[in-house]
């Protein structure tokens, strides 16, 4: 199954289960989605799809009141570009909501952001905007590098009583894989491999930069943990701890612009946590996509990510 | 109409009033934290909307929330504690005076930024009507905010889906000192409802019963299923926009003229000249309703010092399992 199918999946799922469930987004009913994920789903759910006109912050701010009366409701961005359009919906609001009436409302909101750079949209169409909302509390935030972990991710995102956002990076759309019986809940990490020698950690996109990474390694006879987030925030700190503490060495890869990102965040909280501070045997490295604008030229647009070769590179320099 | 429903109307306004004085007067002792939004001179507007309403309707009101909030029936003690940030408030003390929902009486709570609570509003219309439930939702807005991008959104899709929400837009002339006719592009506020294919009135938002009588009307409407309407409201805040305002963008003349609209005294004055109510009724009622805020302020005083601990505020960030 495909990464578009699982979350279609765990769409329809959803919806099966709970008539509150109710997807709502521009061209996510017959035309299935601008990127194919909703297709098919407005036949089975024709009174939980609902096609929306291109009015962004009224349609997520809609949802979120809708959500604070117990709708499960899950919107689609077509880009996750247009975040800047919903930022006051969820921002102010969705993710205070709880907060600000001293528990008295939830807002059990997902929205579903497509992102990443590869697919020559333009600087426009390709932004991966999760840093941006890092520092909002109140959101959860997650970003699957793999079906069964979109499948999982997203039912639990949908079950889950806070406001969800859900990053999908494009160019994982295609990528075939089981879904695994055992869920995955909000708030861990997975540990795609474990060896002794060095720690990397990824998420999203990038994780495949990071398994690669790792098995070019290997060729020199560097053994290495790959482990890859699937949450944003809150963030699993315990599981990269836990490994950094045993190899003493860490490379953090992403593919969104380096400056102020979740590697940053990653790092910092490498390095601020005493225990995990004094096991380290060389300064963490983060490679992270490069401090501009994507720009559209093909080559341009594949060289704003972090590389393997950089990657294995930066890593050699740890030893 | 029977007596009790002008009671009902008087004892509404006079509570919003003395609810606003009250506050005014603390924050000025220097006993309330953060700043305020008083809305002395809309009374007619907030009470004249909540009589219309069923205690199921909600409401979504402005960052000049209190008076909406005393009319739809939240506790003004638990309103006071709000605002002395104690753990006895509507929010437990962590909203303030711009944040006072209170499920309880079906009020979803004010947003502080000026249009946003538009869409919430719409949301929870759009809940009702996915869950065939004939009950409407309010989104109470004022001038200043039909300049957003939200609310004609919201409008457009209300209209669309057919939602049973109600723009109710107070129109008080300014947009905190922005002059709604140097910053709006047409005269009469509820011609914008043309454009959405919903009914929009103006009326007297500094009469009660004109308020009233529009939005029974209204609430009709929309219960028939027809979809969304429009209510425009004159009125005037005669306090200045929050706790810093000199006013300095309006004259004496103008706030003269409108202390002489002022909807609680002429709206007693009705009900002189009409014979029902004595001089000694609406007096009794004046004082009655003074007494009992003040009553209620000083016991939101006295537990003004109970406040969540940080421990308890954390565990607030995000909610938990249960639905």
């Amino acid at each position: 199954m495909t990464t578009r199918e699982a979350i279609r999946k765990a769409m329809a799922d959803s919806m099966r289960e709970d008539k509150n469930v109710v997807l709502l987004g521009e061209d996510v009913g017959v035309y299935g989605g601008c990127f194919k994920v909703t297709e098919g789903l407005v036949k089975e759910f024709p009174d939980q799809v609902i096609n929306t006109p291109v009015s962004e912050e009224g349609f997520t701010g809609l949802a979120v009141g809708a959500a604070m009366m117990g709708l499960r409701p899950i919107v689609e961005i077509m880009y996750a570009d247009f975040f800047t359009l919903i930022f006051d919906p969820i921002v102010n609001h969705a993710a205070k909501v709880h907060f600000m009436s001293g528990g008295a409302f939830n807002c059990p909101i997902v929205v579903r952001l497509p992102e990443g750079s590869g697919t020559g949209h333009g600087a426009q169409h390709t932004q991966s905007p999760e840093a941006l909302f890092m520092n909002s509390n109140g959101l959860k935030m997650v970003a699957p590098s793999c079906p069964s972990d979109a499948y999982h991710l997203l039912r639990a995102a949908i079950k889950d009583n806070n406001p969800v956002l859900f990053f999908e990076h494009k160019l994982l759309y295609g990528n075939e894989g089981e879904i695994s019986e055992e869920e995955l809940p909000i708030g861990k990490a997975k540990v795609i491999r474990e060896g002794s020698d060095l720690t990397i950690v990824s998420y999203s996109h990038a994780v495949k930069t990071a398994i690669r990474t790792a098995e070019t390694l290997d060729e020199q006879g560097i053994d290495s943990t790959v482990i890859d987030l699937c949450t944003l925030k809150p963030l699993d700190t315990e599981t990269i701890f836990k490994s950094v503490r045993k190899t003493g060495r860490v490379v953090i890869i992403q593919d969104p612009a380096a400056f102020g990102g979740i590697a940053s965040e990653v790092c910092s909280m490498i390095v601020t946590d005493k225990e995990t501070f004094s096991s380290l045997k060389a300064s963490p490295v983060i490679c992270g996509g490069k401090n501009s604008p994507v720009p559209f030229s093909k080559d341009l647009e594949t060289r704003v990510i972090p590389s393997v070769d950089e990657c294995v590179k930066s890593a050699l320099k740890l030893f | 109409m029977e007596k009790a429903f002008y009671l009902d109307a008087l004892r509404l306004m006079l509570n919003s009033r003395n609810f606003e004085e009250k506050t005014e007067e603390l924050f000025k002792a220097g006993l309330i934290h953060g700043t305020t939004h008083l809305a002395n001179g809309q009374e007619a507007c907030q009470a004249g909307l909540c009589l219309a309403l069923s205690d199921k309707d909600w409401i979504v009101p402005t960052h000049r929330c209190h008076g909406f909030t005393v009319c739809k029936g939240s506790d003004p003690t638990a309103m006071f504690s709000e605002m002395f940030g104690s753990s006895h408030g509507l929010a437990k003390g962590l909203g303030g005076s711009m944040h006072m929902p209170d499920k309880e009486v079906c009020n979803l709570g004010s947003s502080a930024v000026v249009g946003s609570g538009v869409p919430l509003a719409a949301g929870i219309a759009f809940y009702f009507k996915r869950n065939k439930i004939n009950n409407i939702s309010v989104a109470i807005f004022g001038d200043g905010a039909t300049s957003r991008g939200s609310v004609h959104e919201t409008m457009n899709l209300a209209s669309i889906w057919k939602l049973p929400v109600l723009f109710f837009c107070e129109n008080n002339l300014y947009g905190m000192s922005a002059s709604s006719s140097d910053m709006i592009s047409i005269k009469k506020i509820s011609d914008r409802a043309a454009s959405y294919s919903m009914p929009g009135v103006t009326v007297d938002g500094n009469n009660v019963l004109e308020v009233y009588e529009a939005c029974k009307k209204a609430v009709q409407y929309i219960k028939e299923g027809k979809g969304p309407y429009f209510i425009e409201a004159l009125t005037y805040r005669t306090k200045g926009h929050s706790k810093s305002d000199r006013r300095l963008y309006r004259s004496a003349e103008e706030e003269a003229f409108w202390e002489k609209k002022d909807p609680i005294k002429n709206f007693e004055n009705y009900l002189l000249e009409e014979g029902l109510f004595t001089e000694e009724e609406i007096e009794e009622e004046e004082e009655r309703s003074k007494t009992g805020i003040n009553l209620m302020a000083e016991k939101a005083l006295s537990m003004a010092s109970d406040c969540l601990t940080e421990e308890e505020t954390m565990a607030l960030v995000y909610a938990g399992e249960e639905k």
